[in-house]
């Protein structure tokens, strides 16, 4: 079965088209990855599958679900990770896990498991203000797999990680993890090795879709021109 | 598909959207989010010290701006719900900040729960910030401005304020979860929220006014109380409606 079905997406801000005629089929396991220049429109389409956005046109159906007409049989087995860490600056490590395991029906047991993990159990008690930014990043990665989701949108994952942080959340964001995937990312050659299929968007549209054995690098890097 | 699609709710009778998506219960769900809203204001004492500062140097003002020592009857009702009112505006505009800014909305929209966990939840944080703002205003309004002994009035002007603490709770919920996603947020939010909580303001201190008489104080006018009862109890259901679609895109 596909866990993403999308045939002719359009989304757009007032008069402004962030993303139009937009299609595209994602089998369940396999990695989606998004390439574009700044404003072409990966982050909107992460935030129509994530349920956070509706759809203005075209057919939507994430892991068997039509969006928005079931968004509530999406929500809780997505996981997101974006710009924004969706933590509270003023509690701690563990009190935001524990806060997002209550919205999502999660044993507190998993908010020590994930602290583990990302090797956050120490600073776990600490306000996220007070840590650095890679650490909030870990700690945002342990958010998103809190609640073991079966499709995994990462927006730039990997920002503010250093190699030995993105060597520990890989595991749980990366290609073993088992989850089915979508990344957006402006990194031709780290990405393009985790792909099943590549999709590249200029201007909300898409300039590229196929698998990602078939993409030329060089091919990326001119979405960028 | 019409750019008008919404998601499809659950129908009357049949089980919420948390239980067909098989999520955690609304009452858990308002523990956690009331237990997080509690700990913010705790850490950051952003919204109750300044909301109770407010209301204590609006007395003073008054004291000094009337020149009188002291103040009965409709002046007293009035000056004290006015004051409320100014101070709960504070705690208002300041409800949704932490969510809007730190992405607590896209958080609490990605889980599979009630929306409506989160009105309650935002509405009895309010509530809790005028009831401690209010044991702190009250006391001080008897102190520098109130001319009758406030004792023998406390209990029924403890019903009246709960009765205005409701509905500042479920209006204030309300408009702040409208303006927070607005550019002018500080602005549209006392603008919506005042002229909609003028008949609370009215009912409390007509219903007041009597009770702080210097002369045969009496009992709160009944009807007011029902007024006020009967407003909370519209506003409610017209929050309970509404609130999924103000949080939706």
């Amino acid at each position: 079965m596909a866990a993403l079905q999308v045939e002719g997406l359009a989304r757009h801000y007032g008069e402004r088209e962030a993303l139009s005629d937009v299609s595209l089929s994602l089998a369940e396991g396999q990695t989606l990855v998004v390439f574009g220049p700044n404003g072409a429109g990966k982050t909107t389409l992460l935030r129509v599958l994530a349920t956070l956005l509706r759809p203005h046109a075209g057919q939507v159906r994430v892991l068997g679900s039509s969006l928005p007409q079931q968004a509530w049989a999406v929500r809780g087995r997505v996981g997101l990770l974006g710009h924004e860490p969706l933590l509270y600056r003023e509690l701690t490590a563990r009190e935001n896990l524990r806060f997002h395991a209550r919205l999502h029906g999660v044993a507190e047991e998993r908010v020590h498991e994930l602290l583990e993990a990302v090797a956050m159990s120490a600073r776990g008690g600490e306000p996220l203000r007070t840590l650095s930014r890679g650490m909030v990043q870990r700690v945002a990665v342990a958010r998103a797999v809190l609640h073991d989701p079966a499709l995994l949108l990462l927006d730039e994952p990997h920002s503010n990680l250093d190699p030995a942080a993105i060597e520990l959340v890989a595991p749980l964001i990366g290609a073993g993890s088992g989850r089915t995937r979508v990344i957006c990312s402006h990194d031709p050659t780290g990405a393009l090795a985790e792909a099943d299929v590549v999709l590249g968007l200029r201007a909300g549209r898409p300039a590229l879709l196929r698998a990602a054995g078939a993409v030329d690098p060089v091919e990326i890097t001119e979405l960028y021109r | 598909m019409s750019a008008l699609a919404r998601e499809t709710p659950a129908p009357q009778g049949e089980p919420t959207e948390a239980a067909r998506a098989g999520g955690p219960g609304t009452l858990s769900v308002v523990g956690a989010l009331l237990r997080k809203e509690l700990l913010v204001e705790l850490r950051t004492l952003e919204s109750v010290p300044g909301m109770s500062l407010f209301a204590v140097t609006t007395f003073v003002v008054f004291h000094f701006a009337l020149n009188r020592s002291s103040v009965e009857g409709d002046l007293a009702a009035g000056i004290l719900w006015v004051t409320l009112l100014f101070a709960g505006i504070l705690g208002i505009n300041r409800l949704f900040v932490a969510d809007a800014d730190q992405g607590g909305f896209d958080g609490f929209l990605l889980a599979p729960v009630d929306r409506s966990a989160m009105l309650i939840a935002k509405a009895l944080t309010l509530l809790a910030y005028l009831v401690v703002l209010e044991l702190v205003a009250v006391p001080a309004f008897a102190l520098l401005l109130l001319g009758p002994p406030l004792g023998p009035a406390l209990p029924e002007l403890l019903v009246t304020l709960a009765l205005g603490d409701l509905g500042v709770a479920v209006i204030g919920t309300l408009v702040a979860a409208l303006a927070v996603r607005t550019r002018a947020r500080d602005l549209l939010g006392p603008l919506l929220a005042l002229p909609l909580l003028v008949p609370i303001v009215i009912g409390g201190a007509r219903a007041t006014s009597p009770l702080l008489a210097l002369t045969h104080p009496q009992g709160p006018a009944a009807r007011w109380l029902l007024t006020m009862g009967l407003y909370d109890l519209v506003f409610g259901l017209i929050a309970y409606a509404l609130f999924d679609f103000l949080l939706e895109d």
